[in-house]
C-alpha cells in the first residue's frame, strides 16, 4: 500500500510509467530526477502520509522511502 | 479626511556587467543545461566595483527624474537589503545624503527577500498616518556574500535595485496584507554573520560569513508557507487578480506554486532568466520591467498580488490596485 502511494507520486511528478518505478529503482540516477524533483516527491509523500522528514539525505531509492514512511507510520 | 498610499512611479537599475551560464561554467564547475533546468536563470548581472548604497542611489535619482518630484519633496526613504555597504549607515541614509532629500528619514529593513514587501507594508502605515511621498527600495549586491567556491548557490544570485515612489492619495489601492516570519528556521538561510571580537571572547566555533541554503528547507516552506500565504491573502479575490509578482527565487517553484494554487502560470510573471535571485531587489525589478513592457500599467486599476519569501525565514504578500 505505501508503495503504490508511493509510486503514483513519483510517476506523476516525473511524468513516468509505473512500471519504471520499482522498489530497487535509484530515484535519482535511473528516474533523470534532480534535487528539486527529490525534494517535491517528499514534500507530496508528507503530505499524502502525513509524516515529516526532515532531510533528503539517505534517500536514494525508492525503497528507501517506503522504509522510512513504514518506520513513521508503526511509531 | 483618510488617505491611502498609490505606486506611482517605478525605476530599477542593474550593473551592467552581464554573466552568463556559460561563463559561470568557465570558473566553476556547472554547466548552463544544468542552472536553466533547476532554476530557469540564464544570466545575472555582477556588480564590478558599484556597492548597495550606488545602485539603490542611481534608482532614487530615476524616481525623482521619472515622477518630477524635488528631492526636498521626499518624507521618508526606506531601503531594504541584506547586503549594505555598513552596519552604519544605512543604505537609505547614504542615499538622502546623496539625492539631497534634507526633509526626509531615512532606514533601512532587514527582512531578506521579503524585505520589499516589508518595506512596502511599513510605507504604507506612514502614508496612512500622514506622510505625504516616500521612496521603497530593494537593493542588493549579493555577488560580496557570495561563497564563489560553492557551485550550488554561486550561480543563483545576482545584483541589482529597483524601487518605487510611493504617494498619498484620496482613493485606496493596497487592498490587503499578511506578513509573517519563523525565527525557529533561522539557520534555514544564513548570510553576513560577524562573530564576536572583543579581549574576552575566544572563538569556539567557525561560522561561515557567506549565504547558506538548506535547499530542502527553503523548498519546503516555498511550497507550504508561501502558497498558504498567497491563499490567505487572496479569501475570494482569486479570480479578479490580474498578475502575481512573486520573489524571483526559482522558475521552478514558481510552476509549482501556480499548480498548487489552481492559477494559469501566465498569471505569474517572471523575469529570473536574466537577473537571477536578486534577493530585496527581485519584486520591484519585475515591477518596473513589467510596467516598462506595457504588461502592467499605474494607473489602469489592475489587481496584483507581490510576495516575498527568504531569510528570517520571512514571507508575505500584498494584494495592490495599480
Amino acid at each position: 500500500m505505501v508503495f503504490e502511494k508511493i509510486q503514483a507520486i513519483i510517476v506523476e511528478e516525473l511524468g513516468k510509467d509505473p512500471e519504471e518505478v520499482t522498489l530497487t529503482t535509484n530515484i535519482q540516477e535511473e528516474l533523470d530526477a534532480d534535487s528539486l524533483d527529490l525534494f517535491q516527491i517528499i514534500n507530496e509523500i508528507e503530505d499524502a502520509f502525513d509524516v515529516k522528514i526532515e532531510t533528503e539525505d539517505g534517500f536514494t531509492t525508492v525503497q528507501d522511502l517506503v522504509t522510512y514512511v513504514e518506520g513513521q507510520q508503526t511509531k | 479626511m483618510d488617505q491611502y498610499t498609490k505606486i506611482s512611479c517605478t525605476a530599477r537599475y542593474v550593473p551592467s556587467n552581464v554573466v552568463t551560464n556559460d561563463q559561470l561554467s568557465k570558473i566553476m564547475d556547472t554547466s548552463d543545461e544544468w542552472i536553466v533546468s533547476r532554476t530557469g536563470i540564464r544570466s545575472r548581472h555582477i556588480s564590478i566595483a558599484e556597492n548597495t548604497s550606488d545602485l539603490s542611489t542611481k534608482v532614487a535619482g530615476y524616481l525623482l527624474e521619472k515622477s518630477g518630484k524635488k528631492a526636498n519633496e521626499i518624507d521618508f526613504i526606506i531601503v531594504a537589503t541584506m547586503t549594505p555597504d555598513f552596519g552604519t549607515p544605512s543604505v537609505a541614509c547614504q542615499v538622502q545624503g546623496r539625492i539631497g532629500a534634507h526633509q526626509a528619514f531615512a532606514f533601512d529593513i532587514s527582512a531578506a527577500c521579503s524585505g520589499f514587501i516589508y518595506g512596502l507594508s511599513v510605507a504604507d502605515k506612514l502614508i496612512r498616518t500622514g506622510k505625504k511621498c516616500g521612496l521603497v527600495i530593494g537593493s542588493e549586491t549579493l555577488s560580496k556574500v557570495i561563497d564563489w567556491q560553492d557551485r550550488t548557490t554561486a550561480v543563483l544570485f545576482g545584483d541589482g535595485a529597483a524601487g518605487v515612489l510611493v504617494e498619498a492619495s484620496p482613493t485606496q489601492y493596497f487592498l490587503n496584507e499578511k506578513l509573517c516570519s519563523d525565527g525557529t528556521r533561522n539557520e534555514s538561510l544564513t548570510s553576513g554573520y560577524t562573530e564576536n571580537k572583543n579581549p574576552y571572547y575566544k572563538e569556539t566555533e567557525e561560522v561561515s560569513k557567506y549565504l547558506k541554503m538548506n535547499g530542502r528547507q527553503i523548498y519546503d516552506f516555498s511550497l507550504k508557507d508561501v502558497t498558504k500565504n498567497i491563499k490567505d491573502i487572496l479569501a475570494d479575490e482569486k479570480e479578479t487578480i490580474d498578475y502575481f509578482l512573486l520573489h524571483q527565487a526559482n522558475k521552478r517553484i514558481i510552476e509549482k506554486i501556480s499548480k498548487k494554487l489552481a492559477i494559469p502560470r501566465e498569471k505569474f510573471l517572471t523575469n529570473m532568466e536574466s537577473n537571477g535571485n536578486t534577493s530585496a531587489a527581485s519584486i520591484p525589478l519585475l515591477l518596473d520591467e513589467s510596467v516598462d513592457k506595457g504588461v502592467l500599467k499605474l494607473g489602469s486599476n489592475q489587481k496584483i498580488v507581490l510576495t516575498g519569501y527568504g531569510g528570517g525565514l520571512t514571507w508575505g504578500s500584498l494584494l495592490v490596485t495599480l
